[in-house]
């Protein structure tokens, strides 16, 4: 639903109007467009700037925003200005809360069985467990944002510091993944108590961009630290995970081997898929039961009115700190995943991009709701992996999809979690007393 | 000493460029409440309009270098405006009654659509265009062979930026839509009340931003001799950190905090290590944010219930 603008609704407008406006957006188009479309530019082999003219190009576009802006008026004008949510009869509505209700058991059935079902699709298992790695980035980002509502840009540090925490220890002191992936865990979180102790008393706009400000800063000196992070290179030759010690390779204590089946490359990815599977479900578990206990409680609490929470004596920093450390660790692991999973990382998989990507999956999915934040992961790598061959369109339709979705429905696409606890009746309590005058 | 002197000059420069985009920021800031993250994409498409204008200006066979510059500086900020006007139209003033943390998420979402948007339209490969303005004074030589220079487009930079101030300073002080903007910075409701419109306002606001940012595209064009699809991300971050340093909402202080970057950057670059200047810049941001949250300007806030 649409915030209500500040604009008066309009009566039916007449064809002149409609054409009118249509052509006053081609208008600022044309404008808009003229030099950055009908011009371009590239530097030649000498260095020296040549440009052509791409007229047609355009002539299409600003011929599309004349007949696009057009069809959005008319479809205003019949979908009418009280909304579209009063349009679902109730029966769809029943309907929908039904499916609403199986589709998260049903969901988890079904990506139990993938590994089953495409055994010898080696393309689908690795999509499955990028999506995996997103579902469990997007439910830790869930406790930071979606909440505690706190809007963190830097996400993808404390992923950046899991990978390495993981990838630095396994290459230099031969360490196991599984003693690694606590540490990765245990490091991002402090990480995440270092930087949030200082800053979590900002508020909200200022918050999100020190946390980007930290992202950049971590994969800065990721970059230029390259004695120990080997620099814009990475690091490579990172051990592959064992099944609790048991290696998943060809040789003869091999877990093939032991168990007496002939070994395949594919057990490694299906047991991948599995570790990431139970890895994101620990972080689903974890949240749940979180947001049942009193800091769950506050942490809901502070997303809905920061200055009530303190009118109530709770402690606004040391719960926004166990919010971001909480988020920061599962970071973390889903990092020292991501490097076992690689074999090697690069500072370029630690972009802002990516800390954007995670955070619009959870703004996707409905800040707070653990199923939607899994539906929009798997929408959005999905789509991404759909428009693979449109490379260079990908992320200009991300940011226009961001913008769109934040106008059409800022609480998110999928779900919205209201809070667990509220009164359900209005209390005529002394605040309300005051308001009206009796105070 | 010289060096010092030097490396200030340097600074200065670069902080008057700063302190130009930081104005954008620190005005939407101011009334709008919001960071407009996509501000710093907006001096990117400042600076790609400028050059695409340029090399127009210099096929049609025209010579008279002031006269380009000059036709140039008005395109580009007439056309960088408008994309400030559509930008909020389309991203922001939908939102403008949403909960808090929508049109953060809208503007980062427009920041993407404007990187992109440039980098399809105008490739990823980085532009140069040969350097316009070429000379320069020396202020002085020490013994050693160590000259001071001060070059042209230095004393451009300066000279502009200090022009657009003053210019700037008049439209907010003396006149109605300064004064309009003061008053919806204060409360909205109110100024709406007496008869101030608001969303010509704001836009007029989004416009004054758009168009100081193309300047100081223009005149990052003309002083590093090329643009780039991604320029405007870090620009954008150390600009928001100078609109934060010199306290966010003031005027004098974005300007302030914008040469108080540049020399950091540029000292820190000169004495320690180039590869961290932008660690250097950001930690800055962290460290103002902990310490004077309200920055060297700036007003505390008030929270209202």
């Amino acid at each position: 639903m649409k915030a209500p603008s500040t604009h008066p609704i309009k009566p039916a407008t007449s064809i002149p109007a409609l054409l009118k406006t249509a052509f006053v957006n081609a208008l600022i188009a044309l404008v808009l467009f003229s030099l950055m479309i009908g011009i371009r530019t590239e530097a030649g082999s000498s260095g020296q700037l040549t440009y052509w003219t791409r007229f047609g190009d355009l002539a299409s576009i600003v011929a599309a925003v004349f007949g696009g802006s057009i069809v959005i008026e008319l479809l205003r004008q019949w979908i009418g200005p009280t909304g579209a949510e009063k349009l679902v009869p109730p029966a769809v509505q029943s309907g929908i809360s039904f499916i609403g209700r199986y589709l998260a058991p049903a969901l988890l059935i079904f990506t139990l069985l993938v590994p089953v079902m495409f055994y010898n699709q080696r393309y689908i298992l690795d999509l499955a467990i990028l999506v995996l790695t997103y579902v469990m980035l997007g439910w830790g980002l869930n406790v930071v944002v979606g909440l505690a509502g706190l809007l963190d840009l830097g996400y993808v540090a404390f992923y950046a510091v899991g990978a390495y925490s993981y990838g630095l220890l396994a290459t230099n002191f031969g360490w196991s993944f599984w003693i690694c992936l606590p540490l990765a865990g245990i490091l991002a979180a402090f990480w995440g108590v270092l930087l949030g102790f200082p800053v979590l008393r900002l508020r909200g706009d200022y918050l999100a961009i020190v946390t980007l400000a930290f992202g950049e800063i971590i994969r800065l000196v990721i970059i230029n630290w390259q004695d120990l992070t080997g620099g814009p290179n990475g690091v490579s030759g990172i051990p592959r995970p064992s099944f609790f010690g048991i290696p998943l390779d060809n040789s003869d204590d091999g877990l093939a081997a032991r168990l007496g089946i002939e070994y395949s490359p594919t057990h490694r990815i299906v047991f991948l898929f599995y570790l990431i599977l139970a890895l994101a479900l620990l972080t689903n578990w974890a949240t749940i039961r979180l947001r049942r206990l009193p800091i769950g409680r506050a942490w809901e609490a502070l997303r809905e009115d920061e200055v009530a929470c303190r009118a109530l004596g709770i402690n606004t920093t040391t719960t926004k700190l166990t919010a971001f450390a909480t988020g920061a660790m599962f970071g973390g692991f889903a990092g020292a995943f991501f490097a076992t999973r690689q074999g090697f990382i690069s500072p370029e998989s630690f972009t802002f991009q990516e800390s954007a990507l995670v955070l619009a999956i959870v703004v996707l999915g409905g800040m707070g709701s653990q199923l939607g934040v899994a539906l929009a992961a798997l929408a959005m790598i999905g789509g991404f992996e759909l428009f693979r061959s449109l490379e260079s369109y990908r992320m200009l339709v991300f940011g226009m999809a961001m913008v769109l979705i934040m106008i059409w429905r800022p609480r998110g696409l999928i779900g919205h979690r209201a809070p667990t606890v509220y009164l359900t009746k209005a209390q005529a309590i002394s605040s309300d007393l005051v308001k009206e005058g009796h105070g | 000493m010289d060096y010092f002197a030097q490396q200030l000059i340097n600074g200065l420069v670069l902080g008057s460029i700063y302190g130009l985009i930081a104005i954008g920021y620190t005005m939407v800031y101011g009334i709008v409440g919001m960071i407009n993250f996509a501000h710093g994409d907006v001096f990117m498409i400042g600076g790609f309009i400028a050059l695409i204008t340029f090399l127009l200006l210099i096929s049609t066979g025209l010579t008279a270098i002031p006269v380009i510059l000059l036709i140039v500086l008005l395109v580009s900020m007439a056309i960088t405006a408008l994309y400030g006007w559509t930008i909020e139209r389309i991203a922001y003033r939908p939102l403008r009654h949403s909960f808090r943390l929508a049109p953060m998420l809208s503007a980062i979402g427009m920041s993407f659509v404007l990187t992109n948007y440039s980098q399809v339209a105008q490739g990823a490969r980085v532009k140069p265009i040969p350097p316009v303005i070429t000379g320069g004074y020396t202020l002085h030589e020490s013994a050693d062979g160590f000259v001071i220079q001060l070059s042209n487009i230095q004393i451009i930079v300066v000279i502009t930026t200090i022009v657009l101030l003053a210019i700037f300073t008049w439209l907010v002080s003396r006149t109605r839509l300064g004064r309009d903007m003061r008053a919806c910075e204060q409360d909205q409701t109110m100024a709406a009340l007496l008869g101030v419109d608001v969303d010509r306002t704001i836009s007029m606001t989004f416009v004054i931003g758009a168009a100081l940012a193309a300047v100081a595209g223009l005149m990052y064009l003309l002083y590093y001799g090329l643009v780039d699809f991604f320029m405007g991300f870090v620009a954008g971050i150390k600009a928001f950190t100078a609109a934060v340093l010199g306290g966010i909402g003031s005027l004098p202080g974005a300007m302030l905090g914008g040469l108080a970057i540049g020399l950091i950057e540029t000292f820190w670059s000169a004495y320690f290590s180039v590869e961290y200047k932008d660690v250097a810049a950001f930690s800055i941001l962290i460290v103002v944010l902990i310490f004077m949250p309200t920055g060297l300007l700036g007003r505390p806030e008030v929270e209202k219930v």
